[in-house]
């Protein structure tokens, strides 16, 4: 077998593979970037929390719609920004802190759409949702992929910088932009939108993988904020592109491929990325 | 808005509070323009709760703020350190640019000249070269000084700082204080929350003492007399007994504030309070 056999011809010869390869890629674009804020906001098990979120209205347009990702997808964009706002609104509100808000009202969700999909569809349909399959991707999910991918980079381009300010210094910003609270509402958005198209080719389990686990890495490549996006992304697609070749040679499920192979870059990071890796520090020492 | 030119900030009757529970009560008053005022009182006394007021982060219960019409600069706020991340990636000219916010908003360019502005402000601040560094490298007095360079940018009228010198080591605490009456003589109306009251009877003209109450506003020398340290103590020890106040400083407070009697001490100051915190 040789090399061309190994990592190009699987995607020249057939068409799901080259679809779900732009895919990959795609949905990396859009998590390098919005999984690196998640890191540095230390918000990373929040973006977990949405992901479950997610499944209750990704169930109810399955129930509604059958097997169409436009339904699927607008189900699972409310309730994930259902959940987003009503978190927000208790944390506001009471002084509950808006970890423990989440958590409640995904918990609710998840358990909301487990039940929908147990008594209105079958186990299949039910792993279906929760593990994707990223082979089966139609045009019609590319589109929905490239466009939210399109609009993430679009909308960090015009929120960026008050969205490093309210990472930063979130006091300052408050003092100096009265709209400077629109700006985490555009990026609990933002994050719902890219867990959203990434549901459908990883499931709504594993759809924050993508997110976290190469920007999780990256930090310990880079420093600064572009570059940790930048590299973030690079993660996110290599991490693709390797994770369906171990899906077609050895038939593996392409979802959990995937995610195990951004989670093998994370642990090779973690023990030898050159900055405040375990080598690093321990070599330093 | 306000009725009188000269007048930054005019409190009228201001209540704030939290689950029903007064932080402030009733304080009226004015924050003369170019006024320079340190808000003095022990732990709990509703001196961050009134600059947060002031800035609008806060809506009073009950009363009325008016600030007058401030130019270009608005209020520049100085939040305590423990809000700010100081592990977010950015680098120092990054952070002094964004004093510039109101020019250059959400997408502005920083252009040549807002750039020179920031780089004259880290020259002032005394960080002349560190505009690469990215702040979790920096000690926190260095990181301090940072924060009184985007202040500079900021070319704020009304200046609110929270206790701007706590964690910072004595050499950074003088080289700001310098900075803090500078900005005095260039007739801006500046507030500092303060702990030191040694540092508060060497550098400012007028002082409020708070304990929820007022307790006393004016010039410091007549604010800080005996009788009214005791009575924000006693006032004090009113609501320690809630519990959730009764913090080790509070007592260190009280022990600082009560005892002295000299007015206005010479300009060289010792401060062993933060020496050697910071390396």
């Amino acid at each position: 077998m040789t090399l061309y056999d190994l990592a190009l011809g699987p995607f020249a010869e057939f068409r799901f593979m080259r679809r779900a390869l732009v895919g990959c890629f795609a949905l990396a674009l859009g998590c390098g970037p919005v999984g690196t804020f998640l890191v540095i906001r230390r918000m990373s098990l929040m973006g977990d929390a949405l992901s479950h979120a997610v499944l209750p209205g990704a169930a109810l347009g399955f129930i509604l719609g059958g097997v169409s990702l436009p339904a699927m997808s607008f189900g699972g964009a409310v309730a994930g920004l259902g959940v987003a706002l009503l978190s927000g609104l208790v944390t506001r509100l009471t002084p509950l802190r808006e970890d423990a808000s989440f958590a409640a009202f995904y918990l609710i969700s998840l358990a909301l759409g487990v039940l929908l999909i147990s008594t209105h569809a079958s186990n299949i349909d039910l792993l279906h949702l929760l593990f994707g399959s990223i082979l089966a991707i139609d045009d019609v999910a590319l589109v929905l992929i490239g466009a939210v991918a399109s609009m993430s980079l679009l909308s960090l381009a015009v929120i960026w910088r008050p969205l490093v300010l309210e990472c930063f210094d979130p006091g300052f910003l408050r003092a100096v932009d009265g709209r400077g609270g629109l700006v985490h509402t555009v990026f609990l958005a933002l994050v719902v939108l890219n867990l959203v198209a990434g549901f459908q080719a990883l499931g709504t389990l594993m759809a924050v993988g993508l997110m976290m686990l190469p920007a999780a890495a990256a930090r310990f490549w880079v420093r600064d904020l572009l570059a940790l996006s930048a590299t973030s992304s690079a993660l996110a697609l290599v991490s693709g592109f390797l994770g369906l070749l171990l899906s077609y040679h050895l038939d593996f499920p392409s979802g959990p491929s995937i995610i195990l192979v951004a989670g093998v870059a994370y642990c090779a990071s973690v023990l030898f990325g050159p900055r405040d890796s375990l080598r690093a520090i321990y070599s330093a020492g | 808005m306000s009725g009188s030119p000269d007048r930054a900030v005019v409190l009228n009757d201001v209540t704030f509070a939290y689950d029903g529970r007064p932080a402030v009560q009733h304080l009226s008053g004015a924050f003369l323009r170019g006024s320079l005022t340190a808000i003095v009182g022990p732990n709990g006394s509703g001196k961050t709760t009134l600059l947060k007021g002031m800035v609008g982060l806060l809506r009073p219960a009950d009363g009325l703020i008016q600030s007058a019409r401030l130019g270009g600069g608005g209020i520049a706020y100085l939040p305590q350190q423990i809000e700010i991340e100081r592990r977010f990636p950015i680098s120092v000219i990054q952070t002094v640019l964004l004093g510039h916010w109101r020019r250059i908003g959400w997408a502005g360019a920083a252009t040549r000249e807002l750039r020179a502005q920031a780089q004259r402000a880290l020259v002032a601040v005394g960080l002349e070269g560190f505009e690469r560094r990215p702040i979790e490298t920096l000690s926190a007095g260095q990181f301090q000084r940072v924060l009184f360079a985007r202040l500079i940018a900021q070319d704020a009228e009304l200046i609110l700082l929270d206790e701007p010198l706590a964690a910072v080591d004595w050499r950074t605490s003088e080289d700001l204080l310098r900075l803090i009456v500078s900005w005095h003589q260039e007739r801006r109306t500046v507030v500092v929350v303060l702990h030191d009251l040694d540092q508060v009877r060497a550098y400012f003209p007028e002082t409020l003492l708070l304990a929820r109450e007022p307790v006393a506003w004016g010039p410091t020398r007549q604010v800080l007399m005996p009788q009214n340290l005791k009575q924000a103590r006693h006032m004090s020890e009113a609501w320690s007994g809630e519990g959730e106040h009764s913090r080790p400083a509070a007592r260190l407070w009280h022990a600082a504030s009560a005892p002295r009697l000299d007015p206005l001490p010479a300009t060289s100051l010792t401060l062993p309070r933060s020496q050697g915190r910071d390396g």
